[in-house]
């Protein structure tokens, strides 16, 4: 397996005049394929190692290792590009974009991508919403779904330019038992059936039983024993 | 694309405020050519009736600086001091004006003819009157003058068919009491004096003219001014007025003699129209800054509105830039559509204004509102437009492009 992200010694201290440490000395790596789950105790930086890990903020020291690429020094706009063809992002909020129907939401990284054509990436996003099965809402706007099939298009969007990373911040967060027990079963099968690494930031301890690691942030720290009440 | 697309979407979806910011946006357009098409209207009107009334091109007998001696001609060089210098007495004129004239009408696009002006006093009925005599050659006075257009009785023919013939301004017949074939006499400065017959009274409008302007035919003003085969300048009219400046002077430099375009002439009255115009201008425009005030506010308060769905478009791969397009490009499009419409409703407001007839006070005949067609305002309208809308969406597409999504993010979830 090949590793697909890799922090070394990442750290990220807001500045102020009580400066905060969010993040402390991280390392970790994330392989192809693999599903990760971050927990931790609320305001421990889970959140905010996502970010760093998804080239969203910039560590005030160590570095964040992309696809075999060291991302130090990259300017906001190679970070950006970075962002659009190997990353996805889902998030606890769905963010969808209110005006466009659901099928344009899909479309929008692809278009900005300009890799497809626009036949290919209607083609592929309705595959995508198909997969995920919401293909039959693809001409509604996303205030006419639900919770959990806005949360299962936005993992469409996330998907669109073939990412080799999932990045999820609490994904279930806003969802309902049911929707949440099928949005992590979507997590997980990407994982398996089209090999994407997923690694999600979450409280619900029944991500962990679907993962293929765990890893507990303390205090902007990897704490191994830590346990989720 | 998707800039446009995501554009257009963010204007939709706040309908009023949109209509409101494009409302300002049309009626400063329309304000704006309505404004400048009357003032350049009445501007052009005002030089049509300045070119008309005057001649493009006056050629006196005069130079504008003393001519040299014959010692600083011959060495331009040296230091020459000449005292007791007495100007040599001469006949007054332009020398061989023959040949001058000839000169001058083989220019091409232009017309000349010759004209001796001289002071008189006008006797009738024991009433005296100075008056400005000028003699000219009628068949060459009526390509250069508008004075046969300005008879309101008698004709140019009837001067040249009568050598003691004259034409005299509407004024001085109504001061005297003159109609056509009414005699009166002429003393001219030198004491010459004959008695002449109206063949012609013409109107001009300025009515110091009218009272103290005499035409009549070229030989009888020099036989009466004692100045035999003399003419004192040469007025001209060319088929392109805007040339004059350039026509004088070369004819300046071609025959010797002070020539004097219309627009050397008048030209503190064109500084004054250029100032109003200024004025103008920055008057209309500030209609299009107020305007785009609107086009500002309406643009940040979309920029707040969707500060979540910025933070989402840039953690998916959108540049700052843009971002930025996204919000210059909802400008560009409440300015480009508020320039049609305001460039239509201008049109209409001119053609309204152009309609309009009014009677000048003391005037008896009506007329139209002058109106300048132009269509360099059109552009510069637009181009204002369209200016004052990107600047007012700048500000807030360049504060759209440089929010941060994790600050957005952290907030929101």
């Amino acid at each position: 397996m090949s590793t697909v992200l890799r922090a070394r010694q990442l750290t990220r201290i807001l500045p102020g005049e009580v400066p905060t440490t969010l993040v402390r000395g991280i390392d970790l790596s994330i392989e192809a394929g693999e599903f990760v789950c971050i927990m931790g105790p609320s305001g421990s930086g889970k959140s905010s190692l996502l970010y760093l890990l998804g080239l969203l903020d910039v560590p005030s020291s160590g570095t964040v290792e992309l696809d075999g690429v060291n991302t130090q020094g990259f300017s906001d706009d190679q970070l950006t590009s970075a962002r659009l063809a190997k990353l996805g992002f889902v998030f606890q909020f769905h963010f969808l974009l209110a005006e466009f129907t659901v099928l344009d939401n899909v479309l929008l990284p692809m278009r900005r991508l300009g890799k497809l054509g626009d036949s290919q990436a209607r083609a592929r996003a309705t595959e995508l919403l198909a997969r995920l099965d919401v293909a039959e809402h693809a001409h509604k706007h996303p205030s006419q779904l639900s919770g959990g099939q806005r949360q299962r298009v936005a993992i469409a969007r996330a998907l669109a330019n073939d990412p080799l990373v999932l990045l999820a911040d609490e994904p279930t967060g806003n969802l309902d038992t049911a929707s949440s027990s099928n949005v992590r079963q979507i997590l997980h099968d990407l994982t398996r059936e089209m090999g994407k690494s997923v690694l999600a930031v979450t409280h619900d301890p029944r991500f962990a039983a679907l993962a293929d690691r765990r890893i507990n942030v303390v205090d902007g720290q990897l704490d191994p024993d830590w346990q989720p009440v | 694309m998707i800039a446009l697309g995501i554009a257009f979407t963010h204007l939709t979806s706040r309908k009023r405020q949109t209509a409101v910011s494009l409302i300002g946006v049309v009626l400063g357009v329309a304000f704006f050519l309505a404004v400048s098409a009357l003032m350049r209207g009445s501007e052009k009107d005002f030089i049509v009736r300045l070119i008309d009334n005057s001649p493009h091109i006056t050629v006196s007998d005069e130079y504008r600086s003393a001519r040299l001696q014959p010692v600083n001609q011959q060495w331009p060089q040296a230091l020459a001091e000449i005292r007791g210098l007495k100007p040599q007495t001469e006949t007054r004129g332009i020398r061989g004006w023959r040949a001058k004239q000839a000169l001058i009408a083989a220019l091409p696009g232009l017309r000349v003819a010759p004209v001796l002006t001289g002071s008189a006093v006008l006797v009738f009925a024991g009433q005296q009157q100075g008056v400005s005599l000028s003699g000219i050659i009628p068949a060459q006075m009526r390509g250069v003058s508008t004075i046969e257009d300005k008879l309101i009785a008698g004709t140019l023919d009837q001067l040249s068919a009568n050598s003691n013939g004259v034409i005299i301004g509407a004024g001085l017949a109504d001061k005297f009491k003159l109609r056509l074939g009414s005699t009166l006499s002429v003393i001219a400065a030198g004491g010459a004096n004959r008695t002449l017959t109206v063949v012609g009274i013409f109107r001009s409008g300025n009515a110091s003219y009218d009272e103290s302007q005499t035409y009549v035919l070229l030989k009888r003003a020099q036989l009466l001014l004692d100045r035999p085969d003399r003419v004192n300048r040469f007025i001209l009219k060319l088929d392109d007025a805007n040339s004059a400046r350039a026509v004088a002077s070369r004819i300046e430099a071609q025959i010797g003699y002070k020539s004097v375009s219309w627009a050397e002439a008048s030209e503190d009255i064109l500084n004054v129209l250029f100032v109003r115009n200024v004025i103008m201008y920055s008057v209309v425009s500030a209609i299009l800054v107020v305007a785009s005030f609107g086009i500002y506010n309406t643009i940040s308060t979309i920029v707040m509105e969707k500060t979540r769905d910025i933070a989402i478009l840039k953690s998916m791969g959108f540049l700052a830039a843009d971002i930025k397009r996204i919000f210059l490009l909802e400008g560009l499009i409440v300015g480009a559509i508020g320039s049609v419409l305001g460039l239509l409703c201008g049109l209409g407001l001119m053609r309204l204004l152009a309609s309009i007839q009014i009677r000048p006070p003391g005037g008896t005949e009506t007329v139209n509102l002058p109106i300048w067609w132009g269509s360099e305002q059109f552009l510069m309208a637009a181009a204002f437009a369209l200016a004052s809308c990107l600047l007012a969406a700048w500000l807030p597409a360049r504060k759209a492009g440089r929010l941060h999504p994790v600050d957005i993010l952290r907030g929101a979830t």
